[in-house]
């Protein structure tokens, strides 16, 4: 990605992704400049029901029930409140948002409102008449999430019999009409060796773009780490790997990656800076800054239904929270990176440190970090536990587990 | 296993290659910000003025000299200077998947 964003004079590249680490991030100048005036990003979460149970799920454990969900109208409406305050891309995602039945109809406001369309779909329950029909409702680009590429881990991972072959009929129907493909390939001990297999499916795939996603330790993988995290070795192996393959399918396939930061030694920038240039938007209707925002005890979130976006963009409490860097303790406040990776992620600060103003373990001048990365490498080198599948039942049993802090070293 | 892959190979972009948008790819004047945007599967480019001249004029039957020509005519500015840096944008945009050939 770092050479992708190196601009050639006339064009810069900013990401927009969906990604919890990820956000806007790109050159400073157009980044600020397109920020200065609203969110470039949104995703929509619009249901958290899903087919799959996968235990890495990005959703919070506390899953949302279908009957809080937002209205056809009440999504209409976000649609056309963002295209006013200047978003540019919506992500719709979930759950599972083909779940929903009124999914024509919030395409069709999206592409009326002038926003780039990206459906992030697990696509096994899509039929190929639907795919067409948002097609021509204006459905810019689809993403789909492969478990694995051999159908037994697929099927083990999502807890879905049958995945993998239903995703790949989806994709070849997205590539035959013509409509761009992502493959998304969430990664963790468990596939971390099908890496190069991966992206070879991706190219047969005719993909323009697959996202190697190391698992993010947030809400359902934060509860499954020890049987998700791979170890030091096969991650530094996965990155070289990748790397090599960027610069070997250049102009034929684009390779965005998320690395998994426990083995880091520099916090990523999280969304590109907290209320900066992405805004999430919960199944019940909730705006936050984050995907995982809602781990942060204190935080007051703002609804769609109570008010508009833009105005929670603007005044939001949770979005003024983490803005800018005046909120910062030592060692960032006098940090030289300070405005560069702002201090890395503060749900990551939360989960680990148990203050949400700490710097992120990540980087190595936590006073966490040596003991994260211990915890990390200890887990990855025992075998893995059984997955926590991501459903209903045992998003009940985990509300009432409670993980101890990590100890700062003096 | 290898990572060895079957692709279709990488557009290199000469004089002679008749340039254009794939349909994903989306350029629009953005009013609030007063400016153009390219929006891309999770990506936002933001062209500069001589991009935009450039990327309006790559409609798969122009040639990439017959562009630079007629950029070099509208600015008044030496044809190979034009060619030249048309050919270096377009290729940065192909090598990221932006132009097709």
């Amino acid at each position: 990605m770092t050479e992708e964003l190196k601009g050639n004079g006339h064009i810069e590249t900013l990401v927009v992704d969906d990604e919890p680490t990820e956000g806007v991030v790109g050159n400073e100048d157009a980044t600020a400049e397109l920020c200065a005036r609203a969110p470039v990003g949104l995703l929509a979460e619009l249901t958290h029901r899903c087919p799959l149970q996968c235990p890495y799920c990005s959703n919070p454990l506390e899953l949302e029930g279908v009957k809080n969900e937002l209205s056809t109208e009440e999504w209409c409406s976000v649609m056309r409140q963002a295209g006013e305050m200047g978003i540019l891309q919506i992500h719709l995602s979930g759950g599972e948002p083909t779940a929903r039945k009124d999914l024509e109809e919030i395409i069709s406001a999206a592409s009326e409102a002038g926003l780039y369309s990206n459906l992030i779909t697990a696509a096994v329950t899509l039929k190929r008449d639907r795919l067409e029909d948002l097609q021509k409702r204006g459905l810019d680009h689809v993403q789909i999430s492969f478990q694995d590429v051999d159908p037994a881990g697929a099927d083990n991972i999502g807890a879905y019999p049958g995945a993998l072959q239903k995703k790949l009929d989806v994709a070849r129907w997205v590539t035959e009409l013509g409509l761009p493909l992502t493959v998304n390939a969430p990664i963790h001990r468990h596939n971390i060796h099908n890496v190069p297999r991966f992206i070879d499916m991706a190219v047969e795939l005719g993909a323009q773009r697959i996202e190697i996603a190391h698992a993010q330790y947030y809400g359902w993988a934060f509860l499954n780490r020890a049987a998700l995290i791979p170890t030091y070795e096969e991650t530094l192996a996965s990155i070289e790997y990748v790397e090599a393959a960027r610069e070997r399918l250049k102009g034929v396939l684009t390779i965005d990656m998320v690395v998994p930061d426990y083995y880091a030694k520099r916090p990523k920038p999280c969304m590109g800076g907290w209320g900066k240039g992405f805004m999430n938007i919960t199944p019940a209707g909730k705006v936050l800054p984050c995907h995982a925002a809602e781990t942060i005890p204190g935080l007051k979130f703002d609804n769609v239904r109570d008010k508009k976006l833009l105005d929670i963009w603007m005044d939001g409490e949770a979005f003024n929270a983490f803005r800018g860097t005046d909120w910062m303790k030592e060692p960032c406040r006098s940090c030289a990176f300070k405005e560069i990776d702002f201090g890395g992620c503060r749900c990551q600060a939360m989960a680990i440190t148990r203050d949400p103003r700490n710097t992120d373990p990540a980087c190595a001048l936590s006073p966490y970090h040596a003991e994260m990365v211990k915890l990390a490498k200890e887990e990855a080198a025992k075998p893995a536990p059984a997955f926590v599948y991501r459903n209903p039942r045992n998003a009940a049993e985990a509300a009432k587990t409670q993980d101890e802090p990590l100890v700062p070293a003096e | 296993m290898t990572g060895e892959t079957t692709s279709p190979g990488r557009l290199v972009v000469g004089r002679e290659t008749r340039p254009k948008l794939p349909p994903y790819l989306k350029l629009r004047h953005d009013a609030g910000r007063g400016r153009w945007v390219l929006l891309a599967p999770e990506r936002v480019l933001t062209p500069d003025q001589t991009a935009v001249a450039v990327l309006q004029l790559c409609d798969g039957t122009r040639t990439v000299e017959e562009i630079a020509a007629k950029l070099a005519e509208e600015y008044s500015a030496p044809a190979d200077v034009i060619t030249a840096d048309v050919l270096d944008m377009l290729q940065g945009m192909a090598d990221k998947g932006y132009i097709k050939g």
